[in-house]
């Protein structure tokens, strides 16, 4: 406790001191590369290969971001954090965005002085259970025991949950997803539970996943998005827009492959826009007028790269649901360029 | 005397008779067993809890290991392998990750290209080793030079190495060993020079850095000789400012101004291209090496009369070993960059070697102050009747004694060390306990794999410190001086 409140105060007195001269844009222009805060290793969402080249759908902001700014997505240096360094590194300009799976709270935009500038992933808590347990629905869970990750909001999240319901549970500390599932495979617990996003890749990864089964029971909000530091508005700007470029370009149709095209010859005035072939909206964000081209060049458009990385053709199968577009029944709205 | 006998006595044998066998309970393995493992009612049940012991960790794992699967791309095929060999049902170890995935454990993110580079450095501080831990044995060292330079010259061919490098590490190698068997002590020369050799090979950069930081202590060698002819004090502190001012304010200029004359300079590696247990030994013998001189200095200063220096080692040593090293580190890789100017750029790994360095020369220095209190007082008293000033002392009588005294000590402290390294997972560096396992996993194909990991690194960890232990017990035989 004692450390924490410690810690709040240095990154609190160097974010006052920070404020007046903040200027991030300038900062990655000077050095000529983003530092982009991942997951030291999330499978879909931030993972480094055998080479040390990072992907992901997390890794794939990042590169728009780069794109943007440097105009060549691989400028990035990809900052591994883990759960406890993650906004300590955000705060003390180590890295310059954070894309970690993290979820947008109240606390965490307000208290931990962070700008959540977005959300690229809606998740939720889940649980998985044998399919020969008998249970179909988390609220027949009554006295299960249960492996959670410690130190997560999904550990607040049951307890919640469970009071809520009037139900009793036995907890199964975890450290690490790894382990959850070997717990769980190993009869430790009866359910395992975690965002639903992670439970689909741990499933799909079991020698017998026709034998587990994901209640459909999404017991939380797990909004998932990118960060920025609190105090350079301008900065966060570019980063939510390079989010919600992606995004409108799937709405609008554009994709890495025909974007060349379109950028030649639509005459939607929304896309001529967004390409910079009418208009300068890069100039507003101190940018030139292809930033977003080059963005959705980078890994193409949110709808590509979705499928890309844990869509469902991918081994983590992931259904669209929350983050279809909102033109198709889902959450995906970007606002409008103009 | 027989034929005295020939008329008196019935039988006289002229031939020896064949040794009779012992009895069977006396000898061979029988007697070992009876001896050993059931020599009474309480050792014959240990023994027996100790067969069932192992007989239920054998049986409940055997299988497991037999049906190893060492080739392979993903989880996937491992199981599908498995079932085709062993049928349904069969379970099994699929090693083929370690196979797959033997560089990024062994290298992390190196540029695979580059991959000689570290291996060469491991290989040459064996050279830079030899003169410091096996200086009195000209066999043990031979063997090790010959085994070094063998297999360090096959794994960098294998590693397509360029072949000026080639040569360069041959030279080396076959040079070290042959001085090695007539003057053992001009290699510690190479092994003054290695530490800054080895981190020009492991980073890369320009030639020149490594020796414009060599010419600050030159620099400060000249300056006490100058000022020595006034004072010595003067000259020593003359000497450390004149080395310290060059290396903070000159040298990194210098480097830069002579790499544009005459560029001497090889593909430069970042920090977090480290990975695996290249950054584990890295970070180890960086920390081992740094930290028992610290720790001697810290075990002297704690014993010493002089009240401002033995209040500050006792601050020093306490505050650290009252410090969790984790947060030590959480204070290296987070806070100092709130304490620093924006754009300073202090490398990772440098910023953990040091944490980890003070760590354990806190520790070192309480198991060295441990030697130094068993010394009999005979033993100081001796020192200063012969006349010998403090540093003398210790270096001739004091701390040859202690030190052997606490070798055991100093080597469990290596071994906790080196162990320790893992925790810098918690920094987001990638060593191969937890991280680089963890990432390797985060790859779909080898997602849900637990134990092969875990049982690989632990493996060579294990190797790596029962190296250790086995050369302290050596270490321990040759010094000993009495009882014998």
């Amino acid at each position: 406790m004692r450390k924490t409140v410690f810690l709040g105060t240095v990154a609190a007195a160097s974010m006052v001191a920070g404020i007046g001269m903040a200027d991030t844009l300038a900062d990655v222009k000077a050095r000529g590369e983003l530092n982009c805060g991942v997951n030291t290793g999330l499978a879909g969402f931030a993972a480094p290969d055998a080479n040390g080249n990072w992907t992901g759908f997390d890794v794939a902001i990042c590169k728009a971001v780069a794109a943007a700014v440097l105009g060549d997505p691989s400028k990035v240096k990809y900052v591994p954090t883990t759960g406890q360094t993650r906004f300590t590194a955000l705060s003390s300009g180590e890295v310059d965005v954070l894309a970690r799976n993290s979820t947008w709270t109240f606390s965490r935009d307000t208290d931990l002085r962070l700008d959540f500038v977005g959300v690229n992933y809606y998740d939720g808590q889940g649980f998985m259970v044998r399919k020969d347990l008998g249970v179909t629905s988390a609220k027949e869970l009554e006295g299960a025991t249960i492996c959670i990750q410690t130190g997560t909001t999904t550990e607040l999240n049951l307890a919640d949950y469970f009071r809520a319901n009037n139900m009793n549970y036995q907890p199964v500390n975890i450290d690490s997803n790894a382990e959850g599932e070997q717990q769980y495979m190993a009869g430790a617990c009866d359910a395992y539970t975690t965002d639903a996003s992670g439970l689909a890749a741990t499933r799909a990864a079991f020698a017998d996943p026709e034998n587990h089964i994901i209640l459909p029971e999404i017991i939380s909000k797990e909004p998932l998005g990118p960060a920025v530091r609190h105090g350079d508005s301008n900065w966060g700007d570019i980063v939510r827009w390079t989010l919600y470029a992606l995004i409108a370009a799937e709405e609008y149709g554009i994709t890495s492959k025909n974007i060349e095209e379109l950028a030649k010859s639509s005459q939607n005035p929304e896309v001529q826009r967004l390409l910079g072939t009418t208009d300068n909206l890069g100039a507003m964000i101190g940018l030139d007028a292809e930033w977003a081209k080059r963005a959705i060049l980078a890994s193409g458009n949110y709808g590509e790269i979705f499928a890309a990385n844990i869509g469902e053709q991918t081994p983590i199968g992931l259904a669209r649901g929350l983050n279809a577009q909102w033109t198709q029944g889902g959450l995906m709205y970007a606002m409008p360029f103009r | 005397m027989s034929e005295t006998h020939a008329q008196t006595v019935a039988f006289v044998r002229d031939t020896m008779l064949a040794p009779e066998p012992p009895p069977v309970a006396e000898s061979g393995a029988v007697k070992w067993l009876r001896e050993n493992l059931f020599s009474g009612p309480v050792n014959t049940v240990l023994t027996l809890l100790g067969v069932a012991i192992i007989w239920f960790l054998v049986s409940h794992f055997w299988d497991w290991f037999a049906h190893s699967v060492w080739n392979a791309s993903s989880l996937n095929e491992c199981r599908q392998i498995i079932i085709e060999t062993w049928g349904e049902g069969a379970r099994g170890a699929c090693f083929a990750v370690i196979r797959e995935r033997w560089n990024q454990y062994m290298f992390g993110f190196y540029p695979s290209a580059l991959y000689w580079r570290p291996t060469m450095a491991f290989g040459l501080m064996f050279v830079a080793l030899a003169p410091v831990l096996f200086s009195e044995s000209l066999k043990i060292r031979r063997t090790v030079l010959v085994v070094t330079a063998v297999v360090t010259l096959w794994a960098m061919v294998q590693l397509n190495a360029p072949g000026a490098w080639l040569v360069f590490a041959a030279i080396v190698l076959v040079g070290g060993l042959a001085i090695s068997e007539r003057h053992v002590s001009w290699l510690l020369i190479f092994s003054v020079l290695y530490p800054l050799l080895g981190v020009w090979f492991l980073w890369g950069g320009s030639l020149w850095g490594p020796i414009m930081v060599l010419v600050g202590p030159l620099l400060g060698w000249a300056a006490w000789t100058l000022v020595g002819r006034f004072s010595a004090l003067l000259a020593t502190v003359a000497a450390i400012v004149v080395t310290l001012l060059w290396w903070l304010m000159f040298a990194s200029r210098a480097a830069a101004d002579a790499e544009g004359l005459l560029s001497l300079a090889i593909p430069f590696v970042r920090s977090d291209q480290f990975g695996g247990f290249l950054l584990a030994i890295t970070i180890g013998v960086a920390g081992i090496a740094l930290s028992l001189p610290l720790g001697i200095i810290l075990a002297l200063a704690r014993r010493s009369d002089m009240f401002l220096i033995k209040s500050m080692a006792v601050i020093f040593i306490e505050f650290i070993r009252g410090v969790p090293l984790i947060a030590l580190l959480f204070v290296a890789s987070l806070l100092l960059n709130y304490f620093l100017p924006p754009s300073t750029n202090f490398d990772i790994i440098l910023r953990v070697i040091i944490m980890v360095t003070l760590f354990s020369a806190a520790y070192m220095a309480e198991v060295i102050r441990g030697g130094l209190a068993a010394l009999p007082r005979g033993q100081y008293e001796a020192a200063d009747a012969l006349g010998l000033d403090y540093w003398k002392a210790q270096r001739l009588i004091v701390l040859p004694q202690a030190l052997k005294i606490s070798i055991p000590g100093i080597v469990s402290t290596f071994i906790g060390m080196f162990k320790d390294t893992t925790l810098v997972t918690f920094v987001g560096l990638y060593e191969p306990l937890k991280s680089m396992s963890d990432a390797v996993r985060a790859n779909i194909a080898w997602k849900g794999i637990y134990w092969e990991p875990f049982i690989f690194v632990g493996f060579i960890f294990f190797i790596i410190c029962f190296g250790m232990s086995r050369y302290s017990m050596y270490l321990e035989r040759r010094l000993r001086r009495d009882h014998r």
